[in-house]
């Protein structure tokens, strides 16, 4: 009796599991297929295929046409590319070092008016983004920082109020216990010392996270870019060159370079994601959690 | 907060108390003056001449240069544009001889004035500093202490006052590229500011309340109707984006925790792919997927399953249904690494005495899991809700809100949110004053609804719950 009730359970879950791994199975196609989709169109040559939208996945004949294109100098995918990275890298640093300033004095400091300015700032983030727009671009323009100055421009919308996004740094340190900054002040260590040679180290999880989420955004900024950069092709970022090309009227023959561009931003984007995975998990988790 | 009664009077003794702190800092001011000696006294009109004169020269320097400076600025700059700021300026742009003779731009008489009544208010608020110093400098003098030297008070920028050192420079940028932008946008929703009042070539003027008259409008001209349509789809919107993903999301997640099941890090791996590359390149190739020529029409002609193509971006509910169905491949990936974290925090416990008990997988889900999901991701499910009804990406990446309504007025679309409408009336219709004015609605709807729902939060009302 007992051992067929447990063999009946043991089939059940063996069902169960089965159920399981077939949604599993679909959720991962539908979760990839995009991307297979984008390599292989990204492999159909645009001269003996066809450049633009096709009825089939799998090109009749693969092809590197599509990234010769890209390095052939007949656009400025590279220049493109360039100021992509050099805006994701000056922007991280940057970025990193105003949350981290900012999240300090918030979590450890008390002084007059923390309460307010956290409270002043919780509101003007409730302010869309993109209504500063018009304002910005003027500001940027007296200083000669748009259309051909726009990767410095866009570096310093990108940083300015960068400070605003502390939360999930603070919401760390918060949980490092202030005893220890309370020893070391009693050592004679100051603040600043405390800061950087005590807070940070311990906070490494926090800072990796914070540059590397700093560090991505600007590859996907359209909105931004597009406007300070306004008709500039050279100081392009890669998503506002590969947004053009997709939507400009003749998207027909442009679309297999625009996979192939895309793949070429994609692949080390993904991969130093995925090197990184473990400390975005630990960001983002704990952001959810602390609110 | 145990009410709003409370909450009410506790606002109001906020109010008084900010009366008094505001009257006895007058006060104090007076007497200050009434009680200094000659150096105090002078310091009220030369801004840090008191510490100067005793050593304390870091301090009176920069005091006294700032001074310099604001006179500066206000007799070389600023006073020019804070006397157009009523009027916003007067002589139009014309042209005389073929030539352009530039009058007032309203433009800058607004930012610049804006920018002018800020430094003001700065300056106020350091002559206030000013008083302060000089007045514990001579008490300190009075008692027979010794002052604190120049060194001791750079020294404590890097310790006791090391907060300013690092919000100067986060505290400036937010000001420049945020505050002020945010108050001039504000100024501009009470100002004719639009595609014919161009600066510098025209004038713009303040019209007061003319445009959310015309917002509130239901005629054939007003934006009533528009407005109406958009928010109900943006709110829509985000409900469906915010709660859809969450569900889904934890389904999956429990999936892959499932006990029994393998490759746990290879289907999480595959999911995570969708964060980890550029939406750009995703959301584009998709949304040329479901295009009239794209491959899921290509294929279902093929098969034969469909005479013609579904019109995916071109039917006003069939695109907005795409947007949410497509949203969620971009989110649950997120919810799955939240959930996947926040499940192992669970107790395993409670699960095994409620098996015990005889609960089955579904009791144990709606009786353990779900309630304490819930109770730890709330404040999550509230910043997600506004992110969602911010978000630009998704929408402007897929349909840019069209399909275009010629019903719908400022250039609308059907799946336009507040934010994408008004990224589209700044870009293309340089319709600026209703720009701001939307701006300043999705701030109320943001605003409005975040304070309801956090006070209603049960993790906010009872923060012990599960812990």
């Amino acid at each position: 009796m007992n051992e067929k009730k447990y063999s009946s359970m043991s089939v059940r879950r063996a069902i169960g599991n089965a159920v399981t791994y077939a949604v599993l199975i679909l959720v991962s196609i539908i979760w990839l297929f995009p991307f297979f989709g984008l390599l292989m169109t990204s492999f159909r040559s645009y001269e003996s295929e066809y450049g633009g939208m096709i009825g089939y996945v799998i090109p009749k004949r693969f092809s590197l046409d599509n990234y010769r294109f890209l390095f052939s100098g007949e656009n400025n995918y590279l220049r493109w590319y360039g100021n992509t990275v050099l805006i994701a890298l000056v922007v991280s640093v940057l970025q990193t070092l105003m949350v981290l300033c900012v999240a300090y004095a918030l979590s450890r400091m008390r002084f007059r008016g923390r309460k307010l300015l956290m409270r002043f700032w919780l509101i003007l983030g409730m302010f869309p983004g993109f209504l500063t727009m018009i304002c910005m671009y003027f500001l940027l323009k007296q200083f000669g920082l748009t259309q051909a100055g726009a990767v410095p421009g866009l570096i310093l919308v990108y940083v300015a109020s960068s400070g605003m996004g502390y939360y999930v740094c603070k919401g760390y340190f918060d949980t490092i216990p202030k005893a220890l900054d309370e020893a070391a002040r009693i050592d004679g260590a100051t603040r600043a010392r405390i800061f950087v040679q005590m807070i940070i180290p311990l906070s490494k999880p926090i800072v990796i996270y914070t540059a590397l989420t700093a560090f991505m955004a600007p590859w996907c900024d359209y909105i931004f870019a597009s406007y300070v950069a306004f008709g500039n092709d050279k100081s392009y970022n890669v998503a506002v060159a590969m947004t053009r090309w997709v939507w400009t009227n003749d998207y027909q023959g442009y679309f297999t370079r625009f996979c192939a561009g895309g793949i070429l931003v994609a692949i080390p984007v993904t991969i130093l994601f995925m090197c990184l995975q473990r400390y975005y998990v630990e960001g983002v988790t704990g952001g959810a959690v602390k609110g | 907060m145990a009410g709003t009664a409370d909450g009410t009077a506790k606002k109001k003794s906020a109010f008084a108390g900010a009366l008094s702190a505001f009257s006895a800092d007058i006060k104090e001011i007076g007497t200050t003056f009434a009680e200094g000696d000659w150096k105090t006294r002078v310091s009220y009109l030369i801004m840090g001449f008191g510490p100067i004169l005793r050593g304390l020269y870091a301090k009176g320097w920069a005091l006294f240069l700032s001074e310099i400076l604001f006179i500066w600025y206000m007799i070389s700059f600023g006073g020019q544009y804070i006397s157009k700021f009523a009027t916003l300026g007067t002589i139009e742009t014309q042209k005389i001889r073929r030539k352009t003779v530039y009058g007032d731009n309203s433009f800058l008489i607004l930012l610049f004035g804006i920018l002018t009544i800020v430094v003001i208010a700065a300056f106020i608020y350091l002559w206030r500093l000013n008083v302060r110093e000089n007045k514990k400098e001579q008490d300190r003098l009075r008692a027979g202490k010794a002052l604190e030297t120049n060194q001791k008070f750079l020294f404590s920028l890097l310790d006791e006052n090391f907060d300013k050192t690092l919000l100067a420079i986060p505290v400036l940028g937010i000001f420049i590229f945020t505050v002020l932008p945010i108050i001039f946008m504000i100024c501009v929703a009470f100002t004719n500011y639009d595609d014919k009042h161009q600066a510098p070539t025209h004038l713009f003027t303040w019209v007061g309340l003319e445009n959310f008259r015309n917002l509130f409008s239901f005629g054939t001209s007003g934006f009533g109707k528009t407005f109406l349509m958009v928010l109900i789809w943006t709110l829509a919107w985000a409900f469906f984006a915010t709660f859809i993903d969450y569900f889904l999301g934890l389904a999956v997640a429990m999936l892959i925790n499932k006990k029994g099941i393998r490759f746990k890090k290879l289907w999480r791996t595959i999911l995570v792919l969708t964060i980890a590359v550029p939406q750009f390149v995703s959301l584009l190739y998709i949304m040329r997927m479901f295009a009239a020529d794209g491959l899921v029409n290509s294929y279902l002609l093929k098969w034969g399953l469909i005479r013609t193509a579904i019109p995916f971006w071109t039917d006003p509910a069939l695109a907005k249904i795409m947007i949410i169905l497509i949203n969620i491949w971009v989110g649950i990936p997120y919810l799955m690494l939240i959930a996947t974290g926040l499940l192992m925090n669970i107790p395993e416990d409670l699960y095994e005495s409620a098996s015990i008990d005889g609960a089955n997988g579904w009791q144990m889900f709606w009786s353990i899991t779900l309630p304490y999901m819930l109770f730890v991701t709330g404040p999550f499910l509230l910043t997600q809700f506004t992110a969602n009804l911010n978000n630009f990406n998704v929408i402007y990446l897929l349909t840019q809100g069209k399909p275009l309504s010629t019903n719908l007025a400022g250039n609308a679309g059907h799946t336009d949110l507040l934010v994408t409408w008004l990224y589209k009336m700044t870009v293309n219709d340089t319709n600026y004053k209703m720009a701001a004015v939307i701006g300043i609605m999705v701030f109320v709807v943001t605003a409005v609804i975040s304070l309801v729902v956090y006070n209603m939060l049960p993790s906010v009302r009872d923060e012990e719950g599960f812990q």
